[in-house]
């Protein structure tokens, strides 16, 4: 252990590189020198830690992104283009205005990180850094706190209402060795409603942060598309707080990626909250994806659902760490997790760790983990109609993805993301 | 149509053999049944017909309007004009029925170089279909065969014959689990595509589905091969005296 803790500083200091923190205004100074001595108190990962075990960091740990190539231009339509939203558009991690729309909605204020730091006194300052910080225990996130000290674009959002149409933050990829670093906190006030959407490549590397603050009766919908782009290093994290019969609902799509490690930190701190966390997840060769998810009940009659699939090919990984933790007095908690993988051949792996941790005595708690190849009845059958043998498995591939798409709410989008999944499984065909 | 000659079939995990030599011939516009007790042979068969894996053809051949099946894939078959009537046929959670006919339709139109159907002309010939087997638009729009009951599935497997309009159709114990509505309105469903350009080859265990279905030739198969050959009074001698009477009767 010793040795260890002696190590680890060393990392660190050759990641940071002697890295300033950004400028900004006292309230986020504050901020994120707090979120400096904490990443330095836990140091970087290893493959010693708990949590990594699955998966390696040593590109996320590294100094400097390995370059990435830029997806190559192509007439397929962006994901979600038909839906009506509000564009917010980043470049390698750098908010641009011109490709941007104007950032005003009703019922929902919308400012940029950059701008928002430069203040003294800030209405962020009680979520930024603060759900990060609350989700650094039981288990360390790293790069959760790298990311509060060192971001310096992203935007805070501020819902009052029902904001009129999603709000979609788009991460476009123009340089080959970029680094981006993006936060992001949404604070929903009582009975607000937003829908949240991303997608992009971002960058070579990219380290995004979300903190969502829901407070009582509000609702959250987040759909998130991880895309084609098969050089992606990205490491995401998620921290929310819900209040009383609040509601959070995640979605997101991971096709391609060397490594994508997406954390979600639900903590449930209303009576009679709702939380799904949902993903799908598509690789093929090179691919390691990361699902690590921890939802904590500490309050009453709440309903959590973590549904995480994944379909793997020529080697490719994938992990699931799902940990529902029950307070004590979190009775009569409903949590529920699911994690399954289709493996297309012997080569490809699923790692998963189902983990549950409950204090309190009335609840229903489960989890159940599956991993299978294709049901060979099934393709029979789908054959025997005349589906050559790639067709039906791409439509059973579909299949077993549906009801992870099933947990995103708004018809519309849903349709998109079962559409982009359809036309990526047809691009591979060729 | 169908020529099946001296078809030997094996198991593929192990060393059993279950056809040993078949010979039949279904000519176009013709139905014909085929009885036989139970483990004679007469699923194995049309799974063979069809391209089911874990079977080793060893002897014999089978040909469609004289393309040889037996080369081909499952999806091949089915486009060259094959269609099997399951007689447990698959749930498939997650895959509407709607995407599902529709994905077969036009893999089968596209592998035969014909022009793939339009959402629209789709939509118009699978309703005016679905409606002559009483199928509403909500079993449609469920995902495939999954909470159908019984009749529902068997007629869910018309339906798809009379979308795929093939050649050769073959009923796997289509009378199973159908109460006497529904063996009349499946019965109803095949009689309507009875055509002279199509034959079908109705397997089952009783006489009542020939009743509705009216074979022209009915065969007796028992221990893997076809033992004897008739008209539809054949199956009332079944009905009669049982297999046990007429295997007797040979012997």
């Amino acid at each position: 252990m010793m040795a260890q803790a002696l190590e680890k500083p060393d990392a660190l200091a050759l990641r940071l590189d002697g890295a300033g923190l950004p400028e900004g205004g006292a309230w986020i100074t504050e901020a994120r020198k707090a979120a400096l001595t904490r990443l330095e108190a836990m140091g970087l990962p290893g493959r010693r830690d708990e949590y990594w075990r699955f998966t390696r960091p040593d590109s996320l740990n590294a100094a400097d992104p390995a370059p990435a190539a830029m997806l190559p231009q192509d007439d397929e339509a962006p994901v979600f283009h038909a839906i009506d939203r509000l564009k917010i558009v980043f470049v390698d991690g750098v908010f641009d205005p011109a490709q941007s729309d104007p950032l005003d909605m009703a019922g929902i204020e919308i400012e940029r990180l950059a701008d928002a730091a430069r203040t003294d006194i800030h209405w962020a300052r009680d979520v930024y850094g603060v759900l990060e910080a609350r989700g650094q225990t039981p288990v360390a996130r790293p790069f959760g706190a790298l990311n509060t000290a060192y971001a310096s674009d992203g935007v805070m959002i501020r819902v009052t209402g029902k904001a009129a149409r999603p709000v979609s933050l788009i991460y476009r990829h123009e340089n080959a060795t970029s680094d981006a670093v993006l936060h992001h906190v949404v604070k929903l006030e009582a009975g607000a409603d937003l829908t949240l959407l991303e997608d992009g490549p971002a960058a070579a590397r990219f380290n995004n942060v979300l903190e969502v603050e829901v407070a009582d009766g509000a609702a959250f919908h987040h759909v998130r598309a991880q895309g084609r782009d098969h050089e992606r290093q990205a490491v995401t994290h998620i921290f929310t707080r819900l209040g009383t019969e609040s509601v959070f609902k995640s979605f997101t799509l991971t096709v391609n990626g060397r490594l994508t490690r997406n954390e979600c930190v639900i903590e449930m701190l209303g009576d009679d909250a709702v939380a799904h966390v949902a993903g799908a997840a598509m690789g093929d060769g090179d691919f390691h994806h990361d699902d690590t998810v921890f939802v904590t009940h500490d309050a009453q009659r709440c309903e959590s659902r973590q549904v995480f699939k994944k379909v793997l090919r020529n080697g490719a990984v994938g992990v699931f760490q799902g940990k529902i933790l029950v307070k004590p007095d979190a009775q009569k908690t409903d949590g529920y997790q699911k994690s399954q993988s289709l493996l297309l051949d012997e080569d490809s792996t699923f790692l998963a760790k189902p983990e549950l941790e409950i204090y309190a005595d009335d609840v229903v708690c489960s989890h159940g983990s599956t991993s299978g190849a294709i049901d060979e009845t099934a393709l029979f059958y789908l054959r025997s109609r005349g589906m050559p043998e790639h067709i039906a498995t791409d439509l059973l591939v579909l299949a077993f993805l549906a009801d992870t798409i099933e947990e995103i709410e708004d018809e519309a989008i849903a349709d998109d993301i079962t559409g982009r999944l359809d036309a990526w499984l047809k691009r591979r065909r060729g | 149509m169908l020529k099946i000659n001296n078809l030997h079939v094996k198991l593929e995990e192990e060393d059993k053999q279950i056809l040993k030599g078949v010979d039949l011939e279904v000519p176009a516009g013709a139905v014909h049944a085929i009885m036989g007790p139970n483990g004679s042979g007469k699923s194995t068969l049309s799974y063979v017909l069809s391209g089911k894996d874990g079977y080793v053809v060893t002897e014999g051949s089978a040909t469609l309007e004289g393309q040889d099946l037996l080369d081909l894939e499952p999806d091949e078959r089915a486009a060259a004009g094959l269609f099997l009537a399951f007689q447990y046929p698959v749930e498939i959670p997650g895959v509407g029925n709607m995407t599902f006919l529709r994905t077969a339709l036009n893999s089968q139109r596209k592998a035969r170089g014909e022009e793939e159907l339009s959402a629209t002309d789709f939509l118009k010939m699978i309703r005016e279909k679905a409606k002559a087997l009483k199928i509403d638009a909500e079993m449609l729009k469920r995902p495939v065969n999954v909470g159908f009951s019984g009749g529902e599935k068997k007629r869910n497997e018309i339906l798809q014959m009379a979308m795929l309009e093939p050649r050769m159709c073959i009923l796997d114990e289509t009378d199973s689990g159908l109460d006497v509505d529904a063996m009349k309105l499946v019965s109803e469903g095949v009689n309507a595509l009875r055509d002279k350009g199509r034959a079908f080859l109705v397997i089952t265990h009783y006489q009542r589905l020939l009743d509705h279905i009216k074979p022209d030739v009915v065969h007796i198969m028992a221990d893997g091969r076809i033992v004897k050959s008739g008209g539809p009074e054949l199956a009332l001698e079944v009905e009669h005296n049982g297999y046990a009477g007429i295997l007797a009767e040979m012997a």
